[in-house]
């Protein structure tokens, strides 16, 4: 068993099995975070790029390390102090750092579609990091990872997604990937920030949470995108919470053995309450821990295939 | 093609014989069971160890923990081998430091498992010895590597494939040597055969 693609541009379309190998993988990874030495050579030799168009905490440190912890060699670029201030184009500034020897990329980029896009100017592994409204596999690959490590499955299990669906890339990886696994998908928010033909993704669409959540076994709330807020799609910061923010009230709805999960970076006491996110059933901790792992087993399974070996079995 | 010859070189009561053996001789060697622990290689290095690990108990009485180690990660070999291994958990509670470790391996060949193993295992401490018990030792060393238990010396041909069989795993108790099953098929382009880098076995067994 191994992975079809030499890149990870999204979860759309990426089978079970490969799913799960990359579950269980991360799941043998998960044990090296807790070895006195944090550290295997399996990638000596490899470099990757960490190419940032746009800010990052979580996601950046994490890839980081988790390539550091593999012995690979990294470098972190951020477009703020590089040449893309004096106009360099992505296409040059990416061929010419890969004229320096890269053998994977991790590509953060505001517009989606960008890493597809590099898949075909350069040679490197591409891993996707986040694009625009699109995808980000590894969050929601994390998420996968953090409930299948609860529940022993994902199979049958009801997750509902929270909030900013239309501009969350959160979601809809997490949509493709717990669908494929097998979960009954829900998403709510408010209608304006669903997007346009939202049926499409084949999952249960509501506008009311209390009605969302009755009897799930998983809530994962998204962010509330503020910087996003000046176009006018709710009326106030208020209503928004006082709607749709997930509080110790609401949290009898859910199943007994139920689970609160939150990407980052949290607004507290706007889409989430404090006494929520410090919960016992909060994972949002463990979340940023297995984020690690699973990227460590993404980096891993792709490393070092080449271009004449996709598709070869 | 014709299927490859196999030849038994031990069947179960050998095995079990030889393990039994082994297991006399680590308590002689460590005057007894103190302060030991097993660790052994998956998959079924990991089987052996648990073995040893009971017949400890039947002789001395004495409780070994047993660590499980998957060693893909420290190979040297991950970008050269076409299929990439599965990666399966490693499983060490307990402390290795100041311990002596009997490692524990199916068949030892070039020592390059063995070798990633020592660099696993020294990620989890500082061990006070680390000693290695193998089933099959079937010659051919590329490193500076040697056991200090045998169940058995097999000479082999570096092309043949030697392969254990235990219960736990594969439903049958053997170790058979399959014949040049390791030999590479000729080439038709020689070009092909220069551009791939060299593998003198790798871990294969």
């Amino acid at each position: 068993m191994k992975l079809r693609s030499r890149h990870l541009l999204g979860l759309e379309g990426v089978t079970a099995d490969e799913l799960s190998l990359i579950l269980d993988t991360a799941e043998s990874f998960r044990e090296i975070l807790d070895r006195p030495i944090k550290k295997v050579p399996t990638l000596r030799g490899v470099t990757v790029l960490n190419l940032f168009y746009e800010p990052s905490t979580r996601t950046r440190i994490s890839f980081e390390l988790a390539e550091k912890r593999l012995s690979a060699d990294t470098i972190s670029f951020s477009t703020s102090v590089s040449s893309v201030k004096k106009g360099e184009s992505l296409k040059d500034t990416v061929r010419n750092i890969e004229a320096m020897k890269i053998d994977m990329v991790v590509v953060r980029h505001s517009s989606p579609g960008v890493p597809y896009f590099l898949t075909n100017c350069v040679e490197s592994n591409i891993i996707n990091a986040g694009d625009g409204a699109h995808e980000h596999p590894t969050q929601a690959l994390l998420d996968m990872f953090t409930i299948r490590k609860k529940y022993g499955t994902l199979d049958g299990l009801r997750v509902v997604l929270v909030g900013d669906v239309k501009h969350s890339r959160v979601v809809r990886s997490n949509i493709w990937g717990l669908k494929t696994m097998g979960a009954s998908v829900a998403v709510c928010g408010p209608s304006t920030l669903l997007p346009y033909e939202v049926e499409q993704f084949g999952v249960d669409i509501y506008t009311d949470l209390d009605e969302a959540i009755d009897g799930a076994d998983v809530v994962n709330i998204m962010r509330i995108q503020l910087e996003r807020q000046q176009a006018g799609l709710f009326p106030s910061q208020r209503e928004y919470t006082n709607l749709f923010a997930m509080t110790k009230e609401r949290l009898k709805r859910l199943k007994r053995n139920y689970t609160i999960m939150h990407p980052g970076p949290m607004n507290r006491g706007v889409e989430i309450t404090p006494d929520v996110a410090d919960s016992k059933s909060s994972v949002i901790l463990d979340q940023v821990t297995n984020g690690q792992a699973v990227r460590m087993a993404v980096l891993y399974l792709l490393s070092g295939k080449k271009e004449k070996e996709e598709d070869d079995e | 093609m014709t299927k490859p010859k196999e030849e038994i070189l031990l069947d179960d009561k050998k095995i079990n014989r030889a393990i039994a053996r082994i297991a006399h001789e680590i308590l002689e060697r460590n005057s007894g069971a103190e302060s030991l622990v097993l660790i052994g290689i998956l998959t079924r290095g990991a089987y052996l160890a648990k073995r040893i690990a009971a017949q400890l108990k039947e002789i001395e009485g004495a409780e070994v923990p047993v660590g499980l180690l998957d060693i893909n990660l420290y190979r040297d070999d991950v970008h050269s081998k076409l299929d990439q291994p599965i990666i399966q958990r490693t499983d060490i509670l307990f402390d290795v430091v100041d311990r002596n470790i009997i490692l524990v391996d199916d068949v030892l060949f070039t020592g390059r498992t063995i070798r990633a193993a020592l660099d696993a295992i020294v990620d989890f401490g500082r061990p006070r010895s680390i000693q290695l018990a193998v089933l099959i030792d079937r010659g051919h060393r590329e490193l500076p590597i040697r056991p200090d238990y045998v169940g058995k010396n097999i000479p082999t041909s570096r092309d043949d494939r030697v392969l254990v069989r235990l219960n736990e795993k594969d439903d049958r108790e053997v170790v058979v040597a399959v014949k040049g099953a390791l030999k590479k098929p000729a080439k038709k382009s020689t070009k092909a055969a220069e551009a791939k880098p060299r593998k003198k076995g790798g871990n294969t067994k």
